[in-house]
């Protein structure tokens, strides 16, 4: 049995999910961007004291499911979501779901998925797909950082839905229940509503350790890095960032163009000039997140090791952390009226 | 990011996928391209596999000089550490630590090597041997 579903190729993960399965639901306007937006994926936090896998616990992402479960709300539309601890109970609501006709959207760990490459297996589990098919014990899925869909055994699906450690899934499956049109109007308020949110995120939360504090955060932490863990390990935290930062889409300059496309798309539905504007400020501060990891490389290559290589990567931290502050305030003065 | 400065580098994602980015195209519009990879990205998973690698050889030195036992090895393998390894088993992050020690290890039950052998996805016979490819 194969659903008709449509996989379209995204960037981020959540993001691709989110908007494929509202796509699915009938909401034609959707794209990768505006699921982004209006879900104000937009994340940044820096907990110091842990560590995963031996390096910073970085994240540019928000938990697992917040995106679908933002976009949704702001559009109105209700939403399914439900984890087990029973593994059998899992597959079968799975199953069910597949037989009514309806693609369900997982969450799952990356290390035992089979058709990753295996350099990309660490134990992280806030990886998303959709299932949409199956035929006898393969399951059909569409992967939104894959260009094509792919197949995966049931135990492989099992294992993946199973996983454990940090953000374990505990089979967590979720999609959206109604399936009706949705007006330009409600888009409208949708992404006001998202633009609201992420900029308050990122400029007004009062803990330092998140959005533009946290990458400030990070920017001093890094100037110490050097005499702390000495120039190898210090490579290596920051080689982590980098890997959070960039890796498949997610994260650092990735997000920014992201974002970006999505205040210009927004225009479309609200005709306000500034969006033009400051999706213009997103573009550069994308690439200024793309030169400060060719200034990584060159520390975790080991072509420059000296302190001053990394307070020049810390100021650049600094520097984005300034632009970016600018920008969600430009974002905040907006007149919605 | 302009469409035309889309990195276009060798990646271990080749025989697999290329990646969705989104850039400016000729007139300022943003547009989705793929791009195959990009060193700066190529390099930063690199290195972190060496260490792995790094720290896996380590691990399998020390079991050989009996300092610690095969489940050390196995996780560093599998780039686990002790909350993961507890998490796949069910047991306390303490008692994986002890069956660390090589004296520990021993007297396991075959019950909880079995445990073992699972999360690690080897035999029995192989997690005792410290060696994956052992019949």
């Amino acid at each position: 049995m194969q659903l008709n579903f449509q996989h379209i190729q995204a960037a981020h993960c959540e993001n691709g999910v989110t908007a494929n399965l509202l796509k699915h639901s009938g909401i034609h306007q959707i794209t990768e961007p505006l699921a982004f937006g209006i879900g104000a994926g937009i994340f940044y936090i820096h907990i110091p004291f842990l560590k995963i896998s031996g390096g910073p616990a970085i994240s540019f992402r928000t938990m697992p499911g917040q995106i679908f479960t933002r976009t949704c709300s702001a559009l109105g539309v209700k939403i399914e979501r439900k984890t087990f601890s029973s593994k059998e109970k899992a597959q079968q609501f799975l199953d069910d779901c597949l037989a009514k006709g309806q693609p369900a959207g997982c969450q799952v760990g990356v290390y035992h998925l089979t058709y990753f490459p295996k350099e990309f297996r660490f134990h992280f589990n806030a990886h998303n797909l959709v299932v949409y098919g199956k035929e006898n014990e393969t399951y059909m899925v569409s992967d939104p950082v894959m260009e094509t869909v792919t197949t995966i055994s049931a135990h492989d699906l099992e294992r993946v839905r199973f996983a454990k450690g940090a953000l374990a899934p505990n089979g967590q499956i979720y999609f959206p229940k109604t399936s009706e049109p949705v007006s330009e109007e409600r888009i409208k308020k949708g992404i006001i509503k998202g633009i609201k949110h992420a900029s308050w995120f990122m400029t007004e939360t009062p803990v330092p350790i998140l959005g533009v504090a946290g990458i400030r955060f990070t920017a001093g932490r890094i100037k110490t890095w050097r005499e702390s863990l000495g120039a190898r390990r210090g490579g290596l935290y920051l080689a982590q960032l980098v890997r959070m930062g960039e890796e498949i889409g997610t994260g650092g300059a990735g997000f920014r163009f992201v974002y970006a496309a999505f205040l210009q798309q927004a225009y479309a539905f609200v005709k306000k000039d500034e969006l033009l504007e400051i999706s213009k400020q997103f573009t550069a501060i994308g690439d200024l997140w793309r030169a400060s990891s060719v200034q990584a490389s060159g520390i975790y290559k080991g072509r420059i090791t000296e302190q001053q290589d990394f307070n020049v990567m810390g100021d650049m931290l600094l520097n984005i952390a300034d632009k970016e502050k600018t920008a969600f305030k430009a974002l905040q003065k907006i007149n919605w009226k | 990011m302009k469409k035309d400065e889309i990195p276009q580098d060798p990646s271990p994602l080749d025989k697999f996928t290329k990646e969705v980015c989104y850039a400016v195209d000729e007139t300022g519009e943003y547009t989705t391209a793929l791009s195959r990879g990009w060193q700066v990205k190529a390099d930063a998973l690199g290195i972190t596999w060496e260490e792995a690698q790094a720290r896996t050889a380590n691990a399998r030195e020390k079991v050989r000089t009996g300092e610690v036992s095969p489940i050390l090895f196995f996780m560093e393998l599998n780039m686990m550490d002790l909350p993961i390894v507890a998490a796949y088993t069910g047991l306390w992050q303490w008692t994986v630590k002890r069956h660390l020690k090589p004296d520990v290890f021993k007297n396991l039950s075959d019950k909880k090597l079995q445990k073992y052998a699972e999360v690690f996805d080897v035999s029995v016979e192989e997690l005792k041997n410290a060696n994956p490819n052992a019949a």
